[in-house]
């Protein structure tokens, strides 16, 4: 029996049954890493023994009688953005190459305490800056759909190990887009929470106030499994909410969408979107009005500031947080001969470790923050920030949800975008308004565009801390098309080794 | 560049003074102001760290409450508004010292605003009027190796200790104080030194400025006398004591002075004071000024203390210093003098503290202030730091008023106390010290002193009753000061003149 194509409930019921130990399940997927990652690349980090070890315990737990989560025995591929103690930590820079953080991330702690099995740390965007997993200093992920495609990003890593079942679940984190977009331009389910509804402890930061971990799984259920899993209160994290998770599972479950009123959003659609990007979403709407919604449209005027506030915003969070990584305490250090001062090796150091992408972020939030320049950029970029929350606001008093197409277009070319750094950042126009408002949004596939046969992703957006909506959303929209499809999307893709053969 | 000082006098005829003070105020409390790493000063460098107080990638600050208590007591203390809602800000420049290159602080939003303090200075009363008081974190320290001025210039390499790193500081600053004249140097003094009552009194720090719990940056500036509109100002960082704030105010005066008397701009720098020679030299100008990139810290929510727990923090807060001062004056009938004496000696909590343990308050007052303060002075110790405690200082005074001791004996007892001898009581045992209140006991001693000293015998018979006292001497001489002097004295001109 292969464990390889099961979603990550099954796996757990088979661990629970004592059907399969967390071994197997664990020795399998590491199988199907060596198969297939050669291609992939989504991993950065993978330490067998180390894997084998915690499946070991898992299954010692699991004897000694220890109530284990509802995931226990399921491995994950972890994000390399959260620390772990027992690997390296290096979000695909250069800078923090080889570097084991002395402590866990909250995620870390608390998929571990839920008997989950971290097979290693995926590849992304150097700090989660980007859309592609094109800018990580130790090389570009390929999309398990067509290899010569991006894997989407800043989450590529973990969207390619999950499409390619090397892996059933990943974690990710959500910027503007991070895990949406990278579910949507490989088939999979990725959810932002609720800002604050999942612990950044332990999340190398890219922009504190936008950054959202969140899950990636094959099925809207899985995603609900392990966000309950990893989600809630964290006193180590103040910006984290102390209220109950939203019953995420349940809704998973539930997955109807009767009498539930839906909003499209105006303003997304149109020029500069594929046009088999809109066709499957037109669809996948009517197909919710088919279901029982009622489906309205809904005109959020400030969304089209929300790409340009998003550049300020985060450039500047990001250039004071990456001003730690000076090569003084950990990480990196480049020139320390003895003869330079400690500004010289910092400057070098930085020039050397960060990749073009992040110090063009730097640069432009240093500059957004300055004096004098303040008001006009971080100040304004702030205040279209509020109206872009009022515009949900106002939308959520007419609607349960909001929904519009995930990215503009499928997964494009590697190498396509990487010099334009403009176009990169429109993948992620549909996303952002939703980091900037901190409300939850869900990616659920809802077919294959028909120029390129590339998957497409529904983003169902719901109020704060109503997380529980996007997954009834997403979960009927999956039920419903998967009898249509006769089965999940990701069926539809090549199969990789015979590819690799 | 020298220039040359205006001695201060004359600089005070041509220009008029204007301070400003900011002063850095380390909180006691138990844990640092975003960790749970303690506080305690002196640890081995690089043992009171975790992640977040290292800044290591992911980790996060959690804000200490008992911080924000303290700095609330202290803006109350201090006359202050506290805000209703308020944040924390990203103060970004990059050095080694500051684990994340940015530190937590307040900008545009302090928590405590609009407040004053009153000092006094000969008898006048100053309200100094303060701008802000604020939260922040406290930074690593360096230790430049190498050099031979312990600076970063000429060191041969650096270290640091992170043991600082998130310790909670309060900054607070005044608003310009004008209009000091040449009083502006003990004003500036009068002010850090009722500030550090203050906070001392709130106990929220141990406010000791040679550990550095307690700094000020002194900012001077110079206007021609008449003028209104205000010099450019120079800021002396860290000065760390009271007396040196007092002294670098004034010398900053007189090398201004000579820097605008010889036609030439002030620049606006910060300075170092130098304890050795009195003066300060220049450090980094800031004409190039840092550019420190303030915004909101996104990792912490806004700071909005309930009005109910201000209030409740108002309503316990202990008796203030100049509230106390009042009362103490008042109750012990001292003058202005008296009581800045106790003050200045360090005396006020011992001698309450004695008098609340039952004994009355000009003994308390004469036994703190002459012989313990001496006693003090001589072995170059702080008062506090005596092995005399208000209770012995109390069995004494009541061995005195009960006519077993006289003074003389008492300061044996404390002699013996402060030897370690023990309890006074056990150091009265122990060195046999009473008063020879035994009339034939004494007549014995009186008859030998008399048979010994007969010209002096001779003159009281003949009615020079005065030139008792030296009989008297050799009396309490020959009983090692144990006779009552009054009864002595009795008994001789009884048996010279009777
Ligand atoms: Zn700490």
């Amino acid at each position: 029996m292969s464990t390889i194509k099961k979603t990550a409930a099954e796996l757990a019921e088979l661990f629970a049954s004592g059907e399969a130990s967390a071994e197997e399940i664990a020795r399998e997927h590491l199988g199907r890493i060596r198969a297939v990652d050669g291609d992939v690349k989504a991993f950065l980090h993978v330490d067998e023994d180390n894997v084998l070890a915690q499946a070991q315990a898992v299954d010692a737990r699991r004897a000694a009688g220890e109530r284990l989560g509802p995931l226990a025995g399921v491995p994950i591929a972890h994000k390399d953005v959260f620390t772990t103690k027992d690997m390296p930590t290096t979000c695909s820079s250069k800078i923090l190459e080889g570097w084991q953080p002395p402590y866990d991330a909250t995620i870390t702690a608390r998929l571990r305490e839920a008997g989950l099995v971290i097979l290693g740390k995926t590849n992304m965007d150097e700090f989660a800056m980007g859309s592609s997993t094109e800018n990580s200093a130790f090389g570009p992920t390929h999309n398990p759909w067509d290899l010569t495609k991006i894997p989407g990003g800043s989450s590529g890593g973990s969207s390619a190990a999950v499409a390619s079942y090397q892996a059933p679940l990943a974690t990710g984190t959500d910027t503007g887009g991070s895990i949406r977009q990278p579910a949507a331009v490989t088939g999979l389910v990725g959810m932002k929470p609720t800002y604050g509804g999942s612990s950044r402890y332990g999340v190398v930061a890219f922009a504190s106030s936008l950054d959202t971990p969140g899950p990636m799984a094959r099925t809207v259920l899985d995603a609900a499994l392990l966000h309950e899993a990893f989600s809630g209160h964290d006193p180590m994290d103040s910006t984290s909410i102390d209220r109950p998770v939203p019953p995420v599972v349940e809704a998973a479950r539930r997955a109807d969408v009767e009498g539930l009123r839906i909003g499209v959003v105006k303003e997304f659609g149109g020029d500069g979107y594929q046009p088999g990007v809109l066709a499957r979403f037109r669809e996948a709407v009517e197909l919710l009005e088919s279901l029982g919604a009622k489906v309205v449209e809904v005109s959020c005027p400030h969304f089209g500031h929300a790409l340009p506030a998003y550049y300020l915003i985060a450039p500047s969070e990001c250039s004071s947080n990456l001003a730690r990584f000076d090569a003084m305490r950990y990480g990196l250090r480049v020139g320390d001969d003895g003869t330079r001062s400690a500004e010289e090796v910092m400057a070098l150091t930085r020039a050397e470790g960060f990749g073009p992408e992040v110090k063009r972020r730097i640069m432009l939030g240093t500059y957004a923050l300055s004096s004098g320049y303040y008001d006009a950029y971080y100040g304004k970029a702030q205040q279209v920030r509020t109206l872009i929350a009022r515009d949900f606001d106002a939308a959520f008093e007419q609607v349960d949800v909001l929904v519009s197409p995930t990215t503009p277009t499928t997964a494009f070319p590697i190498g396509e975008r990487a010099d334009d750094p403009m176009a990169m950042y429109l993948a992620d126009l549909c996303t952002i308004p939703s980091n900037l408002a901190g409300n939850a949004a869900i990616s659920v596939p809802c077919g294959l565009a028909d120029e390129d046969r590339l998957p497409v992703g529904l983003q169902v957006m719901a109020p704060v801390l109503a997380d529980d909506r996007t997954y009834r959303v997403a979960a009927a929209v999956e039920r419903a098309l998967q009898d249509r499809w006769g089965g999940p999307l990701l069926a539809q893709a090549p199969d990789l080794t015979e590819a690799v053969k | 560049m020298t220039t040359t000082l205006v001695p201060y006098d004359e600089a005070l005829t041509r220009y008029e003074p204007v301070l400003g003070i900011e002063t850095h105020i380390e909180l006691g409390t138990k844990s640092k102001m975003f960790c749970g790493c303690s506080t305690e000063f002196g640890a081995p460098p690089n043992t009171q760290v975790c992640p977040v107080c290292l800044g290591l990638p992911g980790s996060l600050p959690v804000t200490n409450q008992a911080a924000i208590e303290g700095i609330i007591k202290i803006g109350l203390a201090l006359n202050c508004s506290i805000v209703e809602w308020c944040r924390f800000a990203r103060k970004n420049y990059f050095y080694p010292d500051m684990p994340k290159n940015f530190q937590i602080s307040q900008y545009d939003e302090p928590l405590c605003v609009d407040g004053h303090l009153d000092v006094e200075v000969d008898g006048e009363t100053y309200r100094i009027e303060i701008e802000r008081v604020h939260m922040e974190e406290d930074t690593g320290k360096s230790l430049h190796v190498g050099g031979a001025t312990g600076r970063i210039q000429g060191a041969d390499h650096s270290l640091v200790d992170y043991n600082r790193a998130g310790i909670p500081l309060v900054e607070i600053v005044t608003k310009p104080i004008v209009a000091t004249g040449d009083k502006a140097p003990l004003v500036a003094r009068a002010y850090a030194t009722e500030l550090r009552e203050l906070v001392r009194a709130l106990g929220v720090s141990d406010v000791r400025m040679e550990q550095g719990s307690m700094r000020c940056d002194v900012n001077v500036s110079l206007m021609p006398a008449g003028s209104s509109v205000w010099g450019t100002r120079s800021e002396t960082k860290n000065v760390n004591s009271l007396r040196s704030v007092e002294r670098s105010v004034r010398h900053e005066i007189e090398r201004q002075a000579g820097v605008l008397d010889a036609g030439e701009r002030v620049i606006q720098e910060t300075r170092h004071f130098h304890e050795d020679t009195g003066t300060t030299t220049s450090g980094r100008s800031k004409e190039e000024a840092q550019d420190y990139r303030y915004f909101p810290e996104p990792d912490l929510v806004p700071m909005a203390p309930p009005r109910e727990w201000v209030d409740e923090l108002l309503t316990d807060r202990p008796e203030l210093p100049a509230a106390r001062r009042a009362r103490v004056r008042a109750e012990w009938s001292l003058s202005d003098k008296e009581l800045q004496d106790i003050v200045n000696a360090g005396a006020l909590d011992l001698i309450e503290e004695t008098v609340r343990a039952g004994a009355e308050a000009s003994a308390a007052r004469k036994w703190w202030m002459n012989e313990l303060s001496r006693r003090a002075t001589e072995q170059g110790v702080e008062l506090t730091e005596l092995p005399v405690t208000p209770a012995d200082v109390v069995r004494v005074s009541a061995l005195v008023a009960e006519g077993a001791l006289n003074d003389k004996l008492a300061r044996q007892v404390f002699d013996g106390v402060l030897a370690g001898e023990g309890t006074p009581d056990e150091v009265v045992e122990k060195r046999g010290l009473k008063i020879v209140s035994d009339e034939g006991e004494l007549s014995t001693v009186i008859d030998e002193v008399i048979a010994g000293n007969p010209d002096i015998a001779e003159k009281i018979r003949g009615g020079k009753v005065a030139a008792a006292g030296a009989l008297v001497g050799a009396v309490m001489k020959a009983t090692r000061g144990q006779a009552d002097a009054g009864r002595a004295r009795e008994l001789i001109i009884q048996k010279l003149t009777g």
